[in-house]
């Protein structure tokens, strides 16, 4: 039976199993809309800025590990989409962008509305592609998917021009794809793996670093295994946060500029040095020529490319990082006597020394916080100071629970994947952790969650100011501070009143346990503000490096 | 150090720009580029003269294969037949042809054009012959040159 174009994208959507699609409309993309308008499978989310649609879909995504989607129109529309791509793309989060683009016959004419995006997204984008042809689109999807999600996820964008939208198609659905130049490898070299499980026998100082390859490969089972097998401590990247219980007695914590002493030093010590889908980019290793000169370095990653990208690799393995580890455990390492870097991290294990002054301090707030919540609870951030925060001193214990922008560092990204998260399962406990500044990138989200009945919870650490901008400024710029003031912030609970969120004030710091109670404790909505002391720093945590 | 790949392309629009972007935002620096359609037309194939030690090499070749329509990349050995094309319009008044055609013998290169002040040489070879023929009519003052970049195809039966 012949049916449109825009019918076929939703019957493909559909056949893919999307469930959720997040967007924004626009002349160039209604006939998709008009379409999926009329689809029973799949709930549609109106955001407020296409941003957002991304940011939604990635977060999705991250809570799920199923493929995001996203729309938006041409032009503008479009050009909005591109800082959630280029997020997704850092993060490897796999994405489907479906974008409107203006007809055939008007592209390379400046139309109205007319940008190009696949040129645009190019550098930033897993693939994408430009649809001429009506009859390409089952096939341009079913590809989409298959690329965004299987063997290193990204994002992957389609741009679908209005009259090929409005076409008639004879629809069938394809059950394979085709791609000669696309044939990731999961099976980890053997004779490789061997040699891993020798240099782990001969080692004396292994060490683990965790990357986002652990959540994105589900192989977080796995490494607990591993690690416990032979006694491994382990560190973590941004990334790999929930990649290993958080607080695990081998976890060493975060590793890099902002990672702990534990860590780094670790890092420094170790005589191997096993990198598990860790990308290795500069915020983890920081100094690349002081960085694991001890060490025989392994590195186990699905995107050949990444290997020796930024550290020199001796034992290299490509493949799927789940059933590469599951290897290494059936060939039996032996168990180290002990954790060798448990002096390291009994120093790490000193209760953190909290600034007393004007203010709360947010590392006191986040330890609570970490106390009193369960390990089931999704955790978003913005970035910012409250990000390394959050990542340095709440306890992550589970993959996929932890939702940051760590490789493009996007503020603006916590609350749209927020609710992203919170969309894959309303019941799920979603809380977002977000600063005064990034928080303002994308507060018209309330929208969205109101619109769908979230009940969001929200812990602002309002600093008025772009803190980690400011303690750049003090630490490089000998505090000629500019351009972090936030003066004009708003008063954020008529804010939350606004959009029908309960509100609290936190100023003392004997209110903290119970307002963090009644958040976690809320069955509405609610956004908590702590008024935070501006004088708290991220970077003692650089020592060691 | 100079190294040739042969890259395998789907024949798509969009993907030489896929291919050249790749370049300049890797910061990787190409010497030349020439596409042309291969024995089966859905493939192209790309021969790229890049500049870089071996880790440069090795980086470009993996990022070349990221990309979903680079079918194969192949590194090209030293031994291989390479070949460029050149054009090369020099002045030549009637006193001197006879010495141009000379050089012009020596190298094997055809003269393609002629005018009452002009030659217009056609030369292939690698680019060390391109460049001594070159240098060998120099003297006689060169007015336009355009010259193809390589491509390579492995010797035998590889
Ligand atoms: C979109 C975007 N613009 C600028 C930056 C640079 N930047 C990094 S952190 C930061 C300040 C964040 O301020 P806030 O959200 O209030 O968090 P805080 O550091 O105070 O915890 C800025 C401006 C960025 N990461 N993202």
């Amino acid at each position: 039976m012949a049916i449109t174009g825009g019918q076929a994208i939703i019957c493909a959507l559909e056949a893919e199993g999307v469930e959720l699609v997040f967007g924004y409309p626009g002349g160039a993309i209604l006939p998709v809309f008009d379409s999926l308008r009329e689809s029973s499978k799949i709930h549609y989310v109106l955001v407020r800025q296409e941003q957002a649609a991304a940011h939604a879909a990635s977060g999705y995504a991250r809570a799920t590990g199923r493929v995001g989607v996203c729309m938006a129109t041409s032009g503008p529309g479009a050009t909005n989409l591109i800082t959630g791509i280029a997020t997704a793309y850092m993060d490897s989060i796999p994405l489907v962008a479906i974008t409107g683009q203006v007809a055939v016959d008007l592209i390379g004419r400046d139309a109205f509305q007319e940008v190009d995006i696949t040129g645009a997204t190019e550098p930033f984008s897993k693939h994408n592609y430009l649809v001429k042809n009506v009859n390409d689109i089952p096939r341009v999807i079913k590809e989409a998917f298959h690329i965004a999600s299987t063997g290193r996820p990204g994002p992957v964008l389609i741009d679908i021009p209005k009259d090929v939208a409005l076409s008639s198609i004879n629809f069938k659905y394809p059950d394979t794809v085709d791609l000669k130049g696309y044939k990731p490898n999961y099976e980890g070299h053997p004779l490789q793996i061997k040699k891993v499980v020798k240099a782990i026998k001969e080692s004396k100082k292994p060490l683990i670093c965790v990357g986002g390859g652990a959540i994105l490969s589900d192989a977080a089972q796995e490494i607990l295994e591993l690690a416990e097998k032979v006694n491994v401590p382990v560190a973590m990247t941004l990334m790999g946060i929930g990649g290993f219980p958080g607080s695990h007695p081998l976890n060493l914590g975060l590793l890099g500029i902002y990672g702990t002493q534990a860590a780094n030093t670790a890092v420094n010590e170790a005589d191997l040095l096993l990198l598990l889908g860790a990308r290795m980019g500069d915020r983890a290793t920081g100094n690349l020529d002081k960085f694991a000169k001890k060490a025989i370095i392994a590195h186990i990653d699905i995107d050949p490319a990444e290997i020796g990208k930024n550290v020199e690799v001796d034992i290299p393995i490509v493949g799927d990082l789940k059933g590469i580890v599951k290897e290494i455990n059936k060939l039996n390492a032996d168990k180290k006597e002990s954790n060798w870097a448990e002096e390291l991290m009994a120093k790490d294990r000193l209760p953190a020394q909290y600034v007393e002054g004007k203010g709360l301090d947010p590392k006191e707030i986040i330890q609570e916080l970490s106390k009193m919540s369960n390990n089931d609870m999704i955790v978003a951030t913005d970035v910012g100071q409250h990000q390394m925060w959050t990542s340095q001193y709440y306890k992550v214990e589970k993959p996929g629970t932890f939702i940051t922008s760590g490789g493009l560092g996007t503020m603006g990204y916590g609350l749209p994947a927020a609710i992203g998260a919170k969309m894959s399962d309303t019941e799920r406990e979603v809380l977002l952790i977000t600063g005064d500044g990034s928080f303002q990138m994308n507060l018209t989200e309330l929208a969205t969650a109101a619109q769908e009945n979230l009940k969001m919870k929200i812990i602002l650490f309002n600093n008025s100011s772009l803190g980690m901008v400011r303690e750049l400024q003090q630490q490089s710029f000998e505090s000629r501070y500019f351009s972090v003031h936030m003066t004009g912030n708003p008063d954020f609970s008529k804010i939350a009143e606004a959009y029908g969120l309960k509100s609290i004030r936190v100023t003392d710091k004997k209110d903290i346990k119970n307002a963090l109670k009644e958040i976690l404790e809320s069955k509405d909505g609610i956004l908590g503000e702590f008024f935070i002391n501006l004088d708290v720093n991220v970077v003692p945590y650089r020592e060691g490096i | 150090m100079k190294h040739t790949l042969a890259v395998l392309v789907e024949n798509h629009a969009g993907v030489l720009s896929k291919v050249s972007g790749l370049f300049s935002r890797r910061g990787f620096n190409i010497d030349s580029l020439a596409v042309g359609i291969t024995e089966d037309p859905k493939i192209s194939r790309m021969t790229i003269v890049v500049d870089g030690d071996e880790y440069i090499v090795e980086q470009v070749s993996k990022q070349l294969n990221k990309l979903i329509d680079v079918i194969k990349v192949q590194d090209i050995k030293e031994d291989s037949v390479v070949r460029e094309l050149a054009l090369i319009k020099v002045n030549a008044t009637s006193e001197i042809r006879s010495e141009i055609t000379e050089i012009v013998n020596i190298f094997r290169a055809k003269v393609v054009d002629i005018s009452k002040n002009t030659m217009t040489i056609e030369i292939s070879g690698d680019s060390t012959k391109v460049a001594a023929i070159q240098n060998m009519l120099q003297p006689f003052g060169i007015q336009e040159m355009v010259r193809t970049g390589a491509i390579a195809i492995d010797r035998g039966s590889k």
